[in-house]
């Protein structure tokens, strides 16, 4: 009895420290994050931030250079087996095998997973209805679709019922339909079942609709950590929308460029958008356009999306840039381009393409 | 033990090389042509062969027991045939396993590599120690079966050519049960370590066949040998090989148990 109070309140994941490196790389640097029982938390940070080697150092995959991982209170490294056992890890790479059919992969991991042979049959055959596989079950993988691969990949791993999930870009290759299906099953598994999820995700969308946290990793490390809305407080500015009488749309502009830290674009029917204007903005903005007389019709906030907050922590987190050769010229790093930002992150702020729609 | 993950991973390990033509191919060509054609042809042969030739085996012939040689058939040309399938080609039926296992541990690692599926193998909750044997035995019962069937169909095309000649069984003599039923299935496990190794280290089936090839060159040399009569694949020659393979097989196992790490192989995921 008292164990089992002792392995409720243990964390669901607890790296301290973590230290990884290949080589001369050091992909963590002392990497400290806790996930609770129950919480949902999206894992951000570009291609190569560290998120692969964390979720393979908390499967067992990897042993950690220096520090600890624990999964429930249990070493990876010392108690692999009971480890992976809670864990239904999505990883990038295809978990199933072309080879076989849909429904000889779910009997597979089913052994393997040791899920009770008791309504084994029907189990599976549950999973491949809700992944819209039933009538492709006894085809071989190697003639799906990658989205069809992508949704029998995510039956397998749901299959044995894991306690914690770790998944690397679940609805990347779905359409939109399976995609949403994908996100209420995940938040039901959540709020119903009060299951544990780690979501690796470029998706900033659906880590903003489905996480109660989210951790951005750069360069080995957190560089944030908190609640969507936290963060969007800490380090997201927001913008702005106005509406003028058409006679003072300059001097409203004139008045939103000096307070915006982001663009200003002029809109038909007298209506400005701005972005990078905090809420403490609003008030002095208020006041000047009113000293000058301006007829506001509308004035909305926009509140940050964790895209904003995202690019925003991703700009300061940066390390500083080589010094440039004299015939380069590259954008300052104190003030950055929105645009520069956003090729430095290609596939992050790019929305995806599926995930998206 | 987690059992039933072992027998599912060697049962999908079965499946998928038996629908693999480069597994099937070899497995289904190689013992018909060197376990059943060859020995037909030898007894087909032995009316029509030139009773001279018996000269090219009389190094062979010398280096046999003598109650073994008394034995046979006085006509040169039966004995001649005697000599080639009961010793010159009966060798065969160690190589047949041996190759078998080696182009199925090839497929064991690297194929996982190559499919990108090792990832969710070493995700599973399967010790290091599961997976290993897992893979092992997948290579090793399909060689150790093959390597009994292809030595029941050598001895049953034996009998029906040179047998009937002779008006006895020629096979199986103590010898040939010795390689069917201990030295292959020794040999077989010392050739799927050995692969299975060199399986881990490298990224595609293609290479580890390739690298893999090496190990039977021993057992070529075993065949050749006992040709040139310089060596007599005798019972107590073959038990002692057998053993000699199983421990290479151990230790080549323990000296690799780090490669075979998931952590090692963890390292090796792209």
């Amino acid at each position: 009895m008292n164990g089992d109070i002792e392995v409720a309140a243990q964390a669901a994941i607890e790296l301290t420290a973590v230290v990884r490196r290949f080589g001369e790389v050091t992909a963590l640097q002392a990497l400290s994050v806790t996930v609770s029982p129950g919480e949902v938390v999206a894992l951000l940070g570009h291609n190569g931030a560290g998120k692969t080697t964390t979720v393979r150092l908390v499967a067992g995959l990897l042993a950690p250079d220096e520090g600890t991982v624990r999964v429930r209170g249990l070493d990876p490294a010392v108690d692999g087996p009971a480890v992976r056992r809670r864990l239904g890890v999505l990883p990038a790479a295809s978990v199933v095998d072309d080879r076989l059919t849909g429904a000889a992969n779910l009997r597979f991991a089913a052994d393997v997973f040791q899920v009770p042979t008791e309504g084994l049959n029907a189990r599976i055959a549950r999973a491949l209805e809700a992944f819209d596989l039933a009538e492709r079950g006894d085809d071989r993988v190697t003639g799906y679709s990658t989205g069809m691969r992508q949704r029998l990949a995510l039956a397998r791993v749901l299959l044995p019922d894991p306690e914690i999930l770790l998944l690397d870009e679940p609805t990347s290759a779905l359409d939109p339909v399976a995609a949403r299906q994908v996100r209420r099953s995940l938040t039901a598994l959540a709020t119903e079942r009060d299951r544990t999820i780690v979501l690796c995700t470029h998706d900033l969308a659906e880590a903003e609709q489905l996480a109660d946290r989210v951790i951005v990793l750069e360069h080995g490390h957190v560089v944030a950590d908190g609640s969507p809305a936290a963060l969007a407080a800490r380090h997201g500015v927001g913008g702005l929308r106005l509406e003028v009488a058409i006679d003072h749309l300059e001097v409203a502009r004139r008045h939103l460029g000096a307070l915006a830290t982001g663009e200003v674009e002029t809109e038909p029917g007298g209506r400005l958008q701005a972005t990078g204007v905090a809420r403490d903005m609003v008030p002095q903005l208020v006041q000047r356009l009113g000293l000058d007389g301006v007829a506001v019709y509308e004035l909305r906030r926009l509140e940050p999306t964790l895209e904003d907050v995202y690019l925003a922590i991703h700009d300061r987190a940066r390390p500083p840039t080589p010094a440039p050769s004299p015939s380069r010229e590259t954008p300052s790093r104190e003030t950055p381009s929105r645009e520069a930002s956003s090729r430095n992150i290609g596939s992050i702020a790019e929305p995806d393409a599926e995930g998206q729609r | 033990m987690n059992r039933r993950g072992v027998v599912a991973v060697v049962r999908r390990d079965l499946s998928i090389a038996m629908g693999s033509k480069a597994v099937v191919l070899p497995a289904v060509i190689v013992p018909v042509v060197l376990l059943v054609l060859l020995p037909g042809i030898v007894g087909i042969a032995a009316s029509l062969v030139d009773a001279a030739s018996i000269g090219d085996l009389e190094v062979l012939l010398d280096a046999l027991p003598a109650s073994a040689v008394a034995g046979m058939s006085p006509d040169p040309a039966l004995l001649a045939a005697e000599l080639v399938v009961v010793y010159l080609l009966a060798p065969m039926v160690l190589l047949v396993p041996v190759m078998f296992a080696a182009v199925i541990a090839a497929d064991g690692m690297a194929g996982e590599t190559e499919r990108g599926t090792l990832e969710g193998l070493l995700l599973t909750p399967l010790t290091d120690r599961e997976i290993v044997t897992a893979k092992l035995l997948a290579a090793w019962v399909p060689a150790t079966v093959v390597g009994l069937v292809g030595g029941g169909l050598y001895a049953v095309v034996a009998n029906l050519t040179v047998g009937t000649q002779v008006g006895r069984l020629v096979l199986p003599t103590a010898e040939f049960s010795m390689m069917v039923l201990w030295a292959g299935p020794t040999f077989a496990a010392a050739s799927l370590a050995a692969v299975s190794l060199v399986s881990v280290r490298v990224k595609t089936t293609q290479e580890a066949f390739q690298l893999g090839g090496v190990v039977v060159l021993p057992v070529i040399a075993l065949l050749v040998s006992q040709a040139a009569g310089a060596l007599l694949l005798s019972v107590w020659l073959l038990l002692i090989a057998g053993v000699v393979a199983l421990l290479i097989a151990v230790g080549l196992l323990a000296v690799g148990a780090r490669s075979l790490s998931r952590t090692r192989m963890g390292e090796r995921l792209g």
